[in-house]
Parts: structure tokens; sequence; C-alpha cells
């Protein structure tokens, strides 16, 4: 397990670093992500026989904190008591913004990758057959 | 000052106290959503987010003394964006077959964010340091904030809307997708990802491992996107 928390620590500072190094207008753990999606795939090519990361103590740090994902979010909404003043005074104009922006972005998300999904699915099945 | 007094002023102050409130309000929270199996509706971070402020208000505990304590839980946000390489990597078969789906969805979704939200506000008369804050509304705290900061707009009231924005489409997903009749888990996902970031991908984690990872690539690319789209779409505003 000190090993996997390292890992995971490691990549979020090596993400930093390049972040804040090159300016970069992604934060530091996103980079982070990728760092380690690139060690995960450079392993699985380089020893294809490997057991799976999710038998790994690394597969099993990432499954605990991605099953408590909702915790962590709870101490920055705590935060909506020092901002009571500008919601309320905003109030209907930012409720209204935030509920219907939020529903016509998942509608059109969902929407646009369906539609694109459609099509590129039927391709790959007919690549599959050829 | 009587004993129960003086140990409520150091319990009060001490990281201790509310690291553990932080945790033990979102343990109710889940085991109430676990009891309404998972409804929508039952959001554990709108719960113990509503339980923490009545007792921050009741106790008249400073938002500052309570971070003290709940930092740690904070802290966590970022090894848990890295181990999103994880679900990655496990479904990465399936994720390359999508890319085009994923590169679509993402320009349309990011744009309907963005376009969306400060027009409907505008409509409403909101000011531009609101609007400005609003904009990046749909993406990850760390990288809206430092948006908003960079157009004019107020980090923290930015962060409350990002908190919002992510709580209400961690309820409005799975109704609006069942009501679109729409199966596919890796749309799902990935619309919960691009339009409420962490907490819509924590939702789709919830319901499907597919599409808790379609989710946690959106919440990413999202990010990016919409870095670099928010300053060009509010400098029209401006002008």
């Amino acid at each position: 397990m000190l090993y996997a928390i390292l890992m995971l620590l490691g990549c979020q500072l090596a993400g930093e670093v390049l972040a804040r190094g090159l300016a970069l207008p992604v934060p530091g753990p996103v980079i982070g992500m990728a760092i380690l999606f690139a060690a995960l795939q450079a392993r699985a090519r380089w020893r294809p026989d490997a057991e799976d990361v999710s038998s790994l103590p690394l597969g099993a740090a990432a499954a605990f904190l991605l099953a408590n994902l909702s915790l962590l979010f709870v101490p920055a909404g705590a935060g909506i008591i020092r901002q009571t003043a500008v919601l309320t005074a905003h109030g209907p104009g930012l409720i209204i913004a935030l509920v219907g922006s939020t529903a016509l972005t998942l509608v059109v998300t969902a929407l646009v990758f369906a539609a694109v999904a459609r099509r590129t699915d039927k391709r790959h099945a007919q690549g599959r057959e050829t | 000052m009587s004993e129960p007094a003086r140990l409520w002023v150091f319990l009060a102050a001490s990281p201790l106290f509310w690291l553990t409130a932080t945790l033990s309000t979102y343990a109710a929270a889940d085991w109430l959503s676990q009891r309404a199996n998972r409804h929508p509706l039952v959001n554990p971070v709108l719960i113990a987010v509503l339980l923490l402020a009545l007792l921050l208000t009741l106790t008249q505990t400073p938002y500052e003394t309570y971070f003290e304590g709940a930092q740690f839980v904070h802290f966590l946000l970022g090894p848990a964006t890295v181990a999103l390489a994880v679900p990655l990597h496990r479904n990465w078969r399936t994720v390359r077959k999508a890319l085009a789906p994923i590169f679509a969805a993402l320009l349309a979704g990011a744009v309907t964010a963005i376009a969306s939200s400060v027009g409907i506000a505008w409509a409403f008369g909101a000011p531009f340091d609101v609007l400005a804050s609003l904009a990046p509304k749909s993406v990850t705290a760390a990288i809206a904030m430092g948006i908003s900061e960079g157009i004019g707009g107020n980090p923290a009231l930015t962060g409350t809307l990002v908190i919002s924005t992510g709580v209400l489409g961690a309820i409005m997903v799975t109704p609006l997708m069942n009501a679109m009749g729409l199966t596919d888990y890796r749309a799902r996902g990935f619309a919960a990802g691009v339009a409420s970031h962490g907490i819509g991908t924590a939702r789709a984690f919830q319901v499907d491992p597919v599409a808790g990872t379609f989710a946690g690539i959106a919440l990413g690319l999202n990010g990016l996107i919409t870095a670099l789209m928010v300053p060009l779409l509010i400098g029209w505003l401006r002008f």
C-alpha cells in the first residue's frame, strides 16, 4: 500500500511540476492522471502476462478513492455558507441558469455522443467482419 | 468557564473535530443514499453539505476554522484525480473505439455549458463579474477557479457554483437519460462528466464502471477545453 500511495502522490507531484513549469492550462492532478495512465499502458505492453492492475495495491487504493469520490467534495461544498449573500442577491437568475444549463449540457452531450457512436460502432463492427 | 464549555472551545478549534464531523456527516448521508437505493435525489454530497452548513451556522464556526480540519479530505481530490488513470487503463479498449463520439460530444457539451449558463444569467440581468464566475461552472473546481480569476470573476463564488452544478448534474443525469431512453452507458457517463465534473463522475461510478470511466475522461478533457474556450467567449461579451 505504501508504494501505491507513493505512486499516486508521485504522479500528482510530477504533474504539478509540469503544469507550473510549462504554464499549462490544466491542473497538476490531471497531468498526473495522464502520467499514471501512460505508465500503466507501458507496463501492459512490456509485460503482457503481468497480473491486472486491479489485483495490485495500486488498484485497491484507486478503487477506495473512487468509491468515496463524493466525500472529497464535501469540504469545498460547505464553502456555500460564505456565499449566501451573492446567491440570494442573484438568486432566481443564477438558480435557473445553473439548472437550465446543466440539464441542457447533459442532454446535448449525451445525444451527440450517442449519434456519433451509432455511426462509428457500426464501422468498428464491419471492420471486425472483414 | 464551565468544563463542557472549555471542552467545546478546545474541540471547535481543533482539526480533529471538524475532520470527524466531515466524515460522520458524509457517512450518515451515504447511509441514507444507500437506504434509498442510490435514488438520484438522495445525493450524499448535497445532504452532507447541508448538515455541515447547519452545524457551522449553529456553532458560529468560521469556514476557515472548519477547513483546517476538512483540508485533509479536500487534499485527497488530487490523488483521486490521478487514480482515474486506473479505470481508464482497464477500459482502454472500449475507450479507444469511442474516440470520435468522445471528441464530438466534448466540443458540443463544452460550448453548451458555457453559452447556456452565461446566456440565461445575462437575460436575468446578472452583472459581468457574476457571468465571469459562472462561465466555467461545469469544470472541476481547481480549473474553474483559475479561469474565473483570470477573466475578472470571483473565484470563491465560482467554487460554490461549481459544487452546485456538480450536485445538480448528479441528481438530474439518471432521470434525464432514462426519459430520453438512452441506454448507452458510455454516453450517459460522458455527459455526467462534461456537465458536472467530479460529482457527476462520482455518481456515474455509483451506477456503472463504464459510465464512471467515461465520466472521468470527460472531466479531464472538459477542464482543458473550457480553460481554452472561456477566455475567448467571455471576450466577446465584454466588447
